[in-house]
């Protein structure tokens, strides 16, 4: 029983790995950099989802930690010339650290005194850019370059490359996110969500399962930003607006909450939408004006009606669907994702 | 069953207010419409005095085929930068599509698809992507913004796409070894501030001078060609705001302690308009000098009223602007026997009418204008180097009051300008055209070139 949790995680991670590899190579060049922007998000959200819907915190500021992850690369790769690897390591535990920081404030807040003050982060954190242009490069921020390593071969697709690294380290970061709710630290925090009161009298230190829950989710989108500087090969202070961070809250709650294959849709919708919206607003022959604000718009509609019909997420819904029509449920019993709802069961 | 309703509800209500708030403020003022951006077919190729050469036409090069060439842009169509710049494209695809309508560029009709960044980098690159590597244009034309475009211009160079006339006057698009595909189109900030320094230190000698600028390339460019040209010893302040704080009253604020009499201003329209505003609130009242990108009178005299009516107050936006001194490259507006103005506002009136007539308008037809100057040169099958070693060897004048730079040397675009002031919301040219380089010790000289005139056809010639 201890072991069929972990295989089944793996399987979905090699299966995953398996489709994302032949999608990389019979799509074309901007797919796969689609692909790696989806893998950015998934990073980041998947850390998101673990925060807001297992611990039970919000933040409206993980756009920040993603910068802190970004300009670490920028600088370590532009200044020291660090192999990548290395260079995401580091940027892990910096925002880890910084993550910390925030969330022994944190710990302390609840709803909408933690909304505001993560939001005052996500606003004020990527304008320090600004306060030493030296060593940030200001609003114009820094160049990174990274290619492809030499024994691809010269022709091989710059973007492919990107495909593949974002996806690697977003299935490691979805595996060990899995396996950490699944663990005493995902019950923990399901406990402290639950019920404060009830979990410290059962022994669960409340504040350190807070701020741990926080460190793990900067440390998600600190590496989503390092993987954002180098297929963007900028990191500058308008990529970190506090639009980043409400987009990565709307791919949570669009997506599922706490769900991590819930992250997996979200990011699909909030890397895809606009792309579609947009073909589909100027193919219609749209004013300028009219077309440039649907991407906006659908991504509203989208929201509303997720919210509507699936107050799960899509996830939830997708959950739903084969049992409203008496498929076998055997499966959702106990899922890969970490659905809150599934894991309490009895009432 | 326990479910935790109790998170989700205000997360829910956080994200849905935040996401309102966000589409709120994200429409740009703008009404243009791209009326003419869907291509009328090419009629007939008869008009486009090509005659040389009768080969046929051929796919020469990726976005090229027979009958179209497809090329492509990033620019602010949603966000703070969108009020009066997201008229730029509509204008560009209006001149297109007359070219279109009027034989074509050797029998192939343009195809411009512009794509909205919101002036984010992030989604610069990734639409330039989607451009180059899904809809493979020929080139990126006049991408707007320089924090945007640097987070393309090495993808671009590393895929050779000629990265034509960028909308933004960063000196950085010069540099014909490193980026030898990339070419700026605007006159550059370095010279603007020269040429605005100049006539300060000259007709304001004596006074103290305040600068307001904007915290990045755009306006420490312009920061080193004033100072090139005014004293240090004339400078009283030096304050800068950055495009995502509007709180621009300590700023403000400073400069009015300093006791400038003379505050030289390198923003963008929106922060113009907040300069000039809480100037007001602070009963602050110096001659203000802009930069051509930030001064735009039909532009700032909406913006005024607009900002105004947010904070409850209401004001004439052109009284507003009045006194107002910038530079320009093209020529005035308001000047209607001009042969320029009258072609441009010809083709505004038939392919983009729902737009005002204004600078950006104005700004987008002329670099497209210079687009087709460029295409023609390159050939009738052109390879993508072709349109690059067309525009390395020079260019005609064409719409600009000053000539191109461009040689295998210099990417930099047009050279000069004339001052002007802004009255009852229009600019009147003052004085004659000045030229300079963009080093620190070449002189500002009087320009005496004779301007072009525009082609009768609207169309340049090959």
């Amino acid at each position: 029983m201890t072991m069929r949790p972990l295989l089944r995680i793996l399987g979905a991670a090699l299966v995953g790995a398996a489709l994302i590899a032949v999608l990389s190579m019979k799509l074309n060049a901007f797919r796969d950099y689609q692909i790696a922007e989806i893998a950015v998000d998934v990073t980041a959200v998947a850390g998101l989802t673990v925060l807001t819907g297992l611990s039970g915190q919000i933040s409206l500021g993980n756009g920040a930690f993603m910068a802190i992850g970004a300009y670490t690369t920028a600088l370590l790769l532009l200044h020291l010339g660090w192999p990548f690897i290395a260079v995401l390591v580091i940027a892990a535990i910096v925002t880890a650290a910084a993550g910390a920081i925030v969330g022994v404030a944190a710990a302390r807040l609840h709803g909408p005194y933690l909304a505001g003050a993560t939001l005052m982060l996500g606003v004020a954190l990527p304008s320090l850019a600004n306060a030493d242009q030296g060593i940030f490069g200001g609003d114009q921020g820094l160049n990174v370059v990274y290619s492809a390593p030499g024994f691809l071969g010269v022709n091989f697709p710059l973007t492919r490359w990107q495909a593949w690294v974002c996806s690697a380290v977003a299935i490691v970061v979805l595996v060990l996110l899995a396996n950490l709710a699944r663990s005493r630290v995902g019950r923990n925090w399901r406990a402290v969500r639950d019920d404060e009161v009830a979990a410290a009298l059962a022994g669960v230190n409340v504040a350190r399962a807070r701020v741990l829950a926080f460190v793990v989710s900067a440390t998600c989108a600190g590496m989503a930003g390092a993987l954002l500087a180098v297929i963007t090969g900028l990191v500058a202070p308008g990529a970190f607006t506090i639009t980043l961070s409400i987009a990565l809250l709307t791919a949570v709650v669009i997506g599922g909450l706490g769900s991590l294959s819930g992250a997996i849709w979200g990011s699909l919708v909030i890397v895809l939408l606009p792309t579609y919206a947009t073909d589909v607003a100027t193919s219609h022959g749209l004013s300028t004006t009219v077309a440039s604000n649907i991407p906006v718009a659908a991504y509203g509609v989208v929201l509303i009606l997720v919210m509507l019909i699936f107050p799960q997420g899509i996830q939830g819904g997708v959950l739903w669907l084969p049992r409203r029509f008496g498929i076998s449920t055997a499966p959702a019993r106990q899922p890969v994702s970490t659905e809150p709802h599934e894991k309490e069961g009895t009432e | 069953m326990k479910r935790s309703h109790r998170l989700r509800v205000p997360a829910i209500a956080v994200v849905a207010t935040a996401a309102l708030a966000v589409a709120a403020c994200s429409s740009g003022s703008s009404t243009s419409s791209a009326s003419g951006s869907g291509s009328s077919p090419a009629a007939s190729s008869s008009v486009s005095a090509s005659g040389s050469s009768s080969a046929p036409l051929t796919a020469s090069a990726p976005g090229i085929t027979a009958t179209t060439i497809t090329i492509g842009s990033h620019q602010p169509l949603t966000g703070p930068a969108a009020p009066g710049y997201s008229e730029i494209a509509p204008a560009s695809a209006a001149y297109f599509a007359y070219v279109n309508a009027n034989g074509g560029v050797y029998g192939r009709t343009i195809q411009y698809k512009y794509l909205d960044d919101a002036y984010n980098p992030t989604q610069t690159a990734s639409v330039v992507r989607q451009l180059v590597l899904q809809d493979n244009v020929y080139s990126i034309f006049n991408g707007l913004g320089t924090p945007t475009h640097l987070a393309v211009e090495s993808f671009l160079n590393a895929q050779k796409v000629p990265d034509v006339f960028v909308a933004s006057g960063c000196d950085c698009w010069n540099q014909p070894t490193a980026d030898p595909d990339t070419f700026g189109w605007q006159l550059d900030y370095i010279r603007e501030g020269k040429i605005l320094g100049q006539y300060v230190a000259k007709h304001f000698a004596g006074k103290k001078i305040g600068y307001f600028y904007q915290d990045d390339e755009f306006g420490m460019d312009g920061v080193k060609g004033l100072d090139d040209e005014i004293p240090k010893s004339m400078v009283v302040a030096r304050q800068t705001y950055v495009p995502t704080n509007t709180n621009v009253g300590p700023a403000v604020a400073a400069l009015r302690a300093s006791g400038a009499q003379v505050v030289l201003s390198f923003s963008i329209p929106a922060f113009t308009a907040l300069l000039k505003l809480n100037s007001l609130k602070l009963g602050f009242s110096p001659t203000l000098v802009v930069s051509n990108v930030g001064s735009d009178p039909i532009t700032l005299s909406g913006l005024l009223e607009s900002f105004a009516k947010q904070g409850g107050a209401t004001v004439n936006g052109n009284q507003l602007t009045a006194g107002i001194i910038t530079d320009g490259y093209l020529p005035t507006l308001g000047d209607t026997s001009n042969s320029w103005i009258a072609l441009f506002k010809k083709i505004h009136d038939q392919y983009d009418a729902k737009a005002p007539f204004d600078g950006n308008v104005l700004y987008g037809e002329a670099v497209a204008y210079t687009f087709v100057q460029a295409m023609l040169k390159a050939g009738r099958n052109p390879t993508r180097a072709d349109l690059v070693s067309a525009i390395d060897a020079g260019l005609p004048q064409g719409p600009a009051v000053a000539p191109y730079a461009y040689a295998s040397t210099s990417h930099d675009g047009v050279t000069g300008a004339y001052i002007g002031t802004i009255g009852n919301g229009v600019l009147t040219q003052q004085g004659p055209v000045y030229t300079t380089d963009a080093s620190a010790t070449g002189a500002v000289t009087t320009y005496t070139g004779a301007e072009e005139q525009a082609p009768a056809s609207g169309i340049p010639a090959p």
